[in-house]
């Protein structure tokens, strides 16, 4: 019949019209900001820095290897190194950031960051309500505001954080394996050494 | 005649007067709407409704659109550079003079040879329409054929043009 | 009682303009239904646009503005104030004086086709007996507006814009007037009053509406079609699609006279299907004669809404018509319709009552309309979609 595809679609639409006051898988629109939807586990939005344990400054895993500095494309990252040292979490000494800004104005959200860290101390937040009425400083996040804890992490991404766990874990079991290796074959050397001597 | 009337001649006259006045052609063609809108006022105001009625549909509604696309379409809307005035103007105005004359003096004759009317005759539509159907069917129709053969010459001379184009293309 | 609820705004007229001394009160009364008409279309205008935004909106599975008042039915003082408060600019090399006169003209004729709209019993503004060759006068003057609009821009897509609308409106006058023909022709005036009281009479408990018989119902769906396409309202909105031509010809305008040209557009809606509902759809007159105890304004206004809302389904289905498109269907399909609806007037007028003149009809107007509607397919090779994919 001539003109029945514009029927069709009449009554599709006020099909569309009808239900959308009654059912409610038709109507989803999410009533922002009375409504949020969860956010899924692979959004990512700006960096934060991850450390272990209840103390921030001690159990901070970043090395201030620059690396991520380095790779940044727009270069938003900005680390200063420290003077001392201090140990991380297999016990080695090492240097940590004094200064570790990011300029989440400029940050475009490429993991690239992430990708490169060795260390898995920077990770991808999914927190977006960042707006602040100061341009230049609010948007420039600093060490403090940037760390957020393991539990946070686990929070955020669930399955990442368990596997970068795992491996930190692992890594730990070796380090240990070989400290005591190294122990005893120091232990054994100090004998051997005191053996001879007496 | 009334205040009404001279306000609206007032209207027209000032509308004619600033189609040949002014430099803008579409402005021209603007102010020559205003006295079609005068005129159909005019005829308002002696009660001839569908006399009124059509003058506004037929000349603002389509004559004004026709003569402003037809500037648009040629070079006429770029401002002359060499003024609105033509150079032979003392015989221009000769000439308007004389029509002007013989106008007016044919208006006053008729004033005096017809009879005095005391009431205002009402012309319904209907009388109209019986008068086109009836007594002047011959040159309703003649200008209907007029008519299709305007229309027929326009998309003629359309088709020419794609015609053309099409043979050029194909070379 | 009822007689009076249906006649109130007429009384409430008469009563405040006792006050006057009578050789006052003509025109006092004339002035008192003209504002009346001012403030009360503009008001619906604000009421459609958020009808219109929530109606798209649910249609399109989402739910339209519904932060300012209750369910966002303050939205239009919103628009409004944002309208006023816009700046106004005029381009430099803009024709100053007809780009301030453009919406000026526009708003003007409209608000002038309804003077001669019955809106209830004795709610006429001016009871011409050539009312709606005057409502089509006023009809033509606001293309000049929109190609005025247009030109005095200076913006070339201003003007393909204008020169689209001024081509599209002019093509579908011939449509719009000639469906009127037909029931002027069944009438045998150019009153509209006329017109709605030869519909006010009632068979059965139905009315004699002319959308009820089979010139009537074609009359009627070529005049809604004619009528979207005057007031360039989706799917005819190619001269003011906004994905096209930016806005069209009244790309340059801001703030108010934006508003202008928008409250043209809406009260244009208003007017002419205003017109549709007297001419087909009876009026002010009710749809049974058990009902006609409910005031006439009521009906009008009801009829008038259901249109509106029809507009708006419309715009909410229908993908936008291409301006070829949109020309070759107003010449070869709906003229011709409108020719052989006029002859099946003409035939309806002149045979005797009876079963045999519907019959007729309607196998005359849906013949023509398959016949041609084939033939129009066919030319275009519609048929079902094929794609070709990258291989």
């Amino acid at each position: 019949m001539l003109g029945e595809g514009i029927l069709k679609g009449m009554a599709e639409t006020a099909k569309n019209f009808f239900l959308s006051f009654v059912s409610a898988e038709r109507l989803t629109t999410v009533q922002y900001p009375e409504q949020r939807i969860a956010p899924f586990e692979a959004a990512r939005v700006f960096p934060f820095l991850v450390y272990d344990g209840a103390d921030w400054e001690a159990g901070l895993r970043c090395v201030a290897c620059q690396i991520c500095e380095k790779e940044c494309p727009p270069k938003c990252i900005f680390i200063e190194k420290s003077t001392d040292k201090k140990p991380d979490f297999v016990g080695k000494p090492q240097f940590y950031p004094a200064r570790f800004d990011i300029d989440i104005s400029v940050c475009m959200s490429c993991q690239i960051c992430v990708e490169v860290c060795p260390f898995e101390a920077i990770k991808m937040d999914t927190e977006f309500e960042l707006s602040t009425d100061d341009r230049f400083e609010g948007l420039l996040l600093d060490r403090k505001q940037l760390a957020k804890s393991n539990e946070y992490y686990h929070q955020i991404h669930p399955t990442e954080a368990s596997v970068v766990d795992a491996q930190l874990a692992a890594e730990k079991v070796k380090a240990d394996a070989r400290a005591k290796a190294a122990a005893g074959a120091a232990a054994a050397k100090t004998a051997a050494i005191a053996g001879e001597g007496a | 005649m009334s205040i009404v009337f001279y306000l609206l001649a007032a209207l027209t006259v000032a509308g004619g007067l600033a189609a040949v006045l002014l430099k803008n052609t579409v402005h021209c063609a603007l102010a020559l709407t205003v006295a079609f809108a005068g005129l159909a006022l005019l005829f308002l105001n002696l009660d001839a409704q569908f006399a009124g009625f059509a003058q506004i549909l037929v000349y603002i509604g389509a004559v004004a659109i026709l003569v402003v696309f037809a500037i648009l379409l040629t070079r006429g809307s770029e401002t002359p550079k060499d003024g609105v005035f033509s150079r032979s103007w003392l015989a221009g105005l000769a000439i308007a003079a004389a029509v002007f004359a013989v106008l007016g003096w044919a208006l006053l004759q008729s004033a005096r040879v017809l009879p005095h009317e005391t009431a205002v005759p009402t012309v319904t539509v209907q009388q109209i329409g019986v008068a086109l159907v009836g007594r002047y069917v011959l040159p309703l129709e003649i200008v209907g054929m007029l008519l299709t053969a305007a229309l027929i010459g326009a998309v003629i001379v359309a088709m020419h043009e794609k015609v053309e184009h099409e043979k050029e293309g194909s070379k | 009682m009822i007689e009076n609820l249906d006649q109130i705004f007429v009384l409430l007229q008469h009563w405040l303009v006792s006050f006057l001394p009578a050789s006052w009160q003509p025109a006092a009364g004339v002035l008192l239904s003209v504002a009346a008409i001012v403030c009360l279309f503009p008001a619906l205008f604000a009421l459609t646009t958020v009808f219109e935004r929530k109606g798209l909106a649910r249609i399109q599975n989402r739910l339209g503005p519904n932060r300012v008042g209750p369910f966002g039915f303050f939205q239009p003082i919103a628009d409004g104030i944002k309208s006023l408060t816009k700046e106004d600019i005029v381009p430099s090399s803009a024709d100053a004086a007809v780009h301030f006169l453009a919406p000026v003209l526009l708003v003007v004729t409209v608000f002038m086709g309804f003077a001669v709209l019955p809106m209830g019993r004795n709610m006429v503004l001016v009871d011409l007996d050539a009312g709606l060759l005057f409502y089509f006068a006023m009809g033509a003057s606001t293309e000049l507006a929109v190609f005025m609009a247009g030109w005095s821009s200076r913006n070339k897509y201003s003007l393909l814009g204008a020169m689209r609308a001024v081509a599209q409106m002019i093509s579908y006058e011939v449509p719009l007037l000639m469906s009127s023909v037909a029931v002027v022709m069944i009438t045998g005036s150019l009153s509209l009053t006329k017109i709605v009281e030869a519909q006010n009479h009632y068979t059965w408990g139905f009315p004699h509406w002319y959308i009820f018989t089979p010139w009537g119902f074609a009359g009627f769906l070529m005049y809604a079609i004619a009528t979207t396409a005057e007031t360039n309202r989706s799917p005819f909105d190619l001269p003011e699609g906004e994905s096209e031509l930016v806005a069209g010809y009244h790309t340059e305008y801001s703030g108010f006279k934006f508003a202008l040209f928008f409250l043209g557009e809406y009260v244009a809606m208003f007017s002419i299907s205003g017109l549709g509902t007297t001419l087909f759809l009876g009026g002010w007159s009710a749809p049974f004669s058990f009902l006609t105890w409910v005031p006439s304004w009521i009906w009008f206004f009801s009829k008038l809404m259901l249109s509106i809302f029809v507009f708006i389904w419309m715009r909410g289905t229908l993908p936008r018509l291409r301006q070829d498109q949109l020309m070759n269907f107003a010449w070869k399909f709906v003229l011709p319709m409108c020719l052989v609806n006029l002859l099946v007037t003409g035939l309806w007028r002149f045979m005797g009552d009876g079963w045999l003149r519907w019959a007729l009809c309607s196998a005359i107007l849906m013949i023509t309309y398959a016949g041609m509607g084939l033939a129009e397919m066919r030319r275009q090779r519609l048929g079902p979609r094929s794609y070709r994919y990258a291989e």
